[in-house]
């Protein structure tokens, strides 16, 4: 069984910096065709700043730490067992090319389920741009299988 | 006034079969590099036929079909879980409905089911998005 003491447990916070090229590739990757996810002037005709980040790349922004999935070492996860579960992002304000975004990630739960052969770790974390900002929130679960 | 309401359907969403290019690109651009997704060899030693897709390339694709629909800048809140694994050739369809129409924080958001679903009809994922869709906190929108 997962080790519920580590509910509460506050991970390194760290930062990113969301770079244009990154954005571009991750739109070609999804086939994302909207002009104002590679193009500034296209982005800016929109009413945006600059190129948006898009709805999903706060989890990108996850896997720029310092450590890859903390939570795997942390709680002695076999990532072959784990599944994602679910994942909500809430948005509070816009992710842009060339905000340095500063990540902050906690245990909000952990949780079995059919007598421990399922284990559920729920994961919050809260995104703030270099203006302060809290710009996004995310809440995934991880689901691992005994 | 908009005309959005109950009822309402989103634009619904076609993608090109899924392939191992689509897998490599999106481990490279999204920043998943777990290998089951990439390397047959670790997706067969993982007890899977072969790589599967990442569950964020599917939401990356309900993403793409709501900000198709409205202004990322109306998006307030977008979830989902996952219900079963995206392989190989698997064609995904992401389509979506407004199911509410509710009050939060001074702004009407359309609360819309959405979801991906395989060719065959099974779900890959279900989730929900909440959109803003009368007085938008950004006004040039």
């Amino acid at each position: 069984m997962l080790d519920k003491n580590k509910i509460g447990h506050e991970f390194p916070s760290f930062t990113a910096e969301i770079e244009k090229g990154r954005l571009r590739f991750f739109a070609k990757a999804i086939g994302e065709t909207n002009p104002i996810y590679t193009d500034e002037g296209a982005a800016q005709a929109a009413g945006y700043r600059t190129i948006p980040a898009p709805p999903t790349f706060m989890f990108s922004v996850d896997l720029e730490g310092p450590e890859l999935l903390p939570v795997l070492k942390l709680l002695e996860l076999d990532l072959g067992r784990v599944l994602h579960g679910s994942q909500t992002f809430e948005y509070l304000g816009q992710v842009y090319a060339g905000d340095r975004i500063t990540q902050q990630s906690k245990i909000a739960d952990i949780f079995d389920k059919k007598g421990g052969a399922l284990e559920f770790v729920v994961q919050k974390s809260t995104y703030t741009n270099q203006n302060g900002e809290l710009v996004g929130t995310a809440q995934q679960t991880l689901v691992y299988r005994n | 006034m908009s005309d959005i309401r109950v009822g309402t359907e989103l634009p619904s969403l076609e993608l090109a079969a899924i392939t191992r290019s689509t897998l490599a690109l999106f481990a490279g651009a999204s920043g998943d590099h777990n290998p089951v997704h990439i390397d047959s060899d670790v997706a067969k030693q993982a007890g899977m036929p072969d790589v599967f897709a990442q569950g964020m390339l599917s939401m990356a694709y309900l993403g793409r079909m709501l900000t198709n629909w409205q202004p990322q800048a109306k998006l307030r809140r977008f979830s989902n879980r996952f219900a079963a694994i995206t392989h190989l050739q698997d064609v995904i369809t992401c389509s979506g409905k407004v199911v509410e129409l509710l009050e939060q924080n001074g702004e009407t958001l359309a609360r819309c089911e959405i979801q991906a679903v395989k060719a065959s009809g099974e779900p890959t994922l279900i989730g929900e998005a909440l959109v803003a869709i009368v007085r938008g906190r950004y006004d040039e929108f």
